[in-house]
């Protein structure tokens, strides 16, 4: 069957978004929209009542084919401070180890009217796929796919950056690590490049970097030192042991001796520079437990975005979706 | 059509003080609606006897038509101190069909339990939709069906009736 764009299946007649599946296609003034959005639910996050009524009578599934008990947290957390009623799925212990096909799956969950899919899966393409086969009017959210994108990560740590930094022009950002296993770092360097960041390094080994990186915009360094020198912002990513499979690193005591990010590797970079990292964080592995919990480290300040930033696309979809099927109306006082 | 903006306001200051007096309120808690009704809010503290400090509430998250006109991408924050049995005097710019209105009380409420919520307004425009009136109104207008107030702020105040044609 052919694929249809991404631009097409997660845009509406307006522009607006339907689902959130990646950033592909998505342009500078949707993704700042998605940055002020949730720096309005931060704001919320602070008051003592932390709940609007925005997604009020609407059902939330989380669908998680692939365990992440951060991600799935905060998207539960996320669409309750929306109001939303939310139902946990577990795919793994549920229906499909009794034989029962993902569609079918599906075709159920659309029979209790659920209004919201949060897609986690293994395999990329399985939130795209989803879209496509789905009822039209169920938003479908991408929690991480495979290796292809996760794109609700990368617009938290593209909030991070910008309330810490300000801006995004003139920006220098090393991504060090496992870039070759990580959706993370592919949804990065693409909302990076969107929003104007022109000096995005990539660094790590030769077979966790490949180099087809460079086609997207991204310098790669195998060296450490080249990659941090005076740059604003590092973003640690995680060793995925559980996704390698063959000889790609001599041993991990090996990666944190070459690209380990430590008080002294972290000097090569501005003094101001911020440590972002999308957890779970492997002490001592890529990242010391100093600079972790150092004053640079704004890992934490991560996962509050996060609750935002799922908030803006999450509200951002279900709007879309309700607008789809009715012309936009006119404000009214 | 000219609008005398101060004019309004003097006569806003003058009720809000004879009701405030009359219903033994004090230390109200005075909440302006982003945007125009901050800016009104603003103008009136000095005639409410409080010691508390403005009050704003952003509406953005409460509206009944989100689904239908989007949402505005920036949104003020509702700084709301505690509500609990206190004395709330809503104010806003205009008042139409009421949803704005409907909204804010919706919030104040998710917040606790006020003693009383006075509305005051700067300019009543009727078509009312809801069984909302304004206890305290600078003027009322009567507008053509395409004619809409705009208040422009926060300094100097200035407000003018504009065409939408």
């Amino acid at each position: 069957m052919m694929r249809s764009e991404p631009r097409a299946l997660q845009l509406n007649e307006h522009g607006q978004l339907k689902h959130f599946l990646t950033l592909d296609g998505l342009d500078k003034a949707i993704l700042t929209e998605i940055l002020d959005r949730a720096d309005s639910f931060l704001s919320m996050g602070e008051q003592s009542v932390k709940k609007v009524p925005l997604l009020r009578g609407k059902t939330v599934v989380n669908l998680f084919f692939e365990n992440s008990t951060r991600t799935r947290t905060t998207f539960e957390l996320a669409a309750k401070r929306l109001s939303a009623d939310v139902i946990n799925l577990n795919i793994e212990t549920s229906a499909t180890s009794k034989g029962e096909s993902l569609l079918d799956t599906l075709k159920n969950l659309e029979a209790m009217q659920s209004d919201m899919f949060i897609v986690r899966h293994s395999d990329s393409g399985a939130a795209h796929f989803i879209a496509e086969h789905c009822t039209p009017n169920v938003a479908i959210i991408n929690a991480g796919d495979g290796r292809h994108a996760h794109p609700t990560q990368a617009m938290l740590d593209m909030l991070t950056i910008r309330r810490h930094k300000g801006r995004f022009d003139g920006l220098k950002v090393a991504i060090v690590g496992d870039i070759l296993h990580s959706r993370v770092a592919r949804s990065q360097l693409q909302a990076l490049t969107t929003l104007g960041v022109s000096d995005v390094r990539l660094v790590g080994p030769k077979t966790l970097v490949p180099s087809f990186f460079e086609e997207m915009g991204a310098t790669i360094c195998h060296d450490l030192e080249a990659g941090l020198k005076d740059v604003d912002v590092v973003v640690m990513l995680r060793l995925q042991k559980e996704r390698m499979k063959g000889a790609l690193l001599p041993s991990e005591s090996e990666f944190y001796r070459l690209y380990g990010l430590t008080e002294e590797t972290l000097a090569w970079a501005k003094p101001d520079a911020i440590v972002m990292h999308p957890g779970p964080i492997n002490r001592g592995v890529e990242i010391s437990s100093e600079v972790a919990d150092g004053e640079h480290s704004v890992i934490l300040n991560q996962v509050t975005n996060g609750i935002a930033v799922r908030m803006a696309v999450m509200s951002m979809a279900m709007s879309g979706q309700l607008q789809s099927e009715e012309p936009a109306a006119k404000d009214e006082k | 059509m000219k609008l005398d903006l101060e004019h309004s306001l003097a006569s806003m200051k003058t009720q809000l003080a004879g009701y405030c007096k009359k219903n033994n309120i004090e230390d109200a808690i005075v909440v302006g609606i982003h945007t125009g009704g901050v800016w009104v809010a603003e103008r009136l503290m000095e005639a409410v006897p409080t010691k508390e400090p403005l009050a704003t509430l952003d509406i953005t998250f409460y509206r009944d038509d989100f689904t239908k006109a989007g949402l505005n991408p920036k949104v003020n924050q509702t700084l709301l101190p505690a509500i609990e049995d206190r004395h709330v005097i809503l104010v806003d710019d205009v008042l139409m069909s009421g949803r704005t209105i409907r909204a804010a009380m919706n919030e104040i409420f998710d917040f606790g339990r006020p003693a009383s919520i006075t509305l005051a307004i700067l300019y009543d425009l009727g078509q009312h939709e809801l069984p909302i009136a304004a206890d305290i109104v600078g003027e009322c207008l009567m507008l053509n069906p395409d004619q809409r107030v705009k208040l422009m702020g926060p300094e100097p105040l200035n407000v003018s009736v504009i065409d939408t044609h």
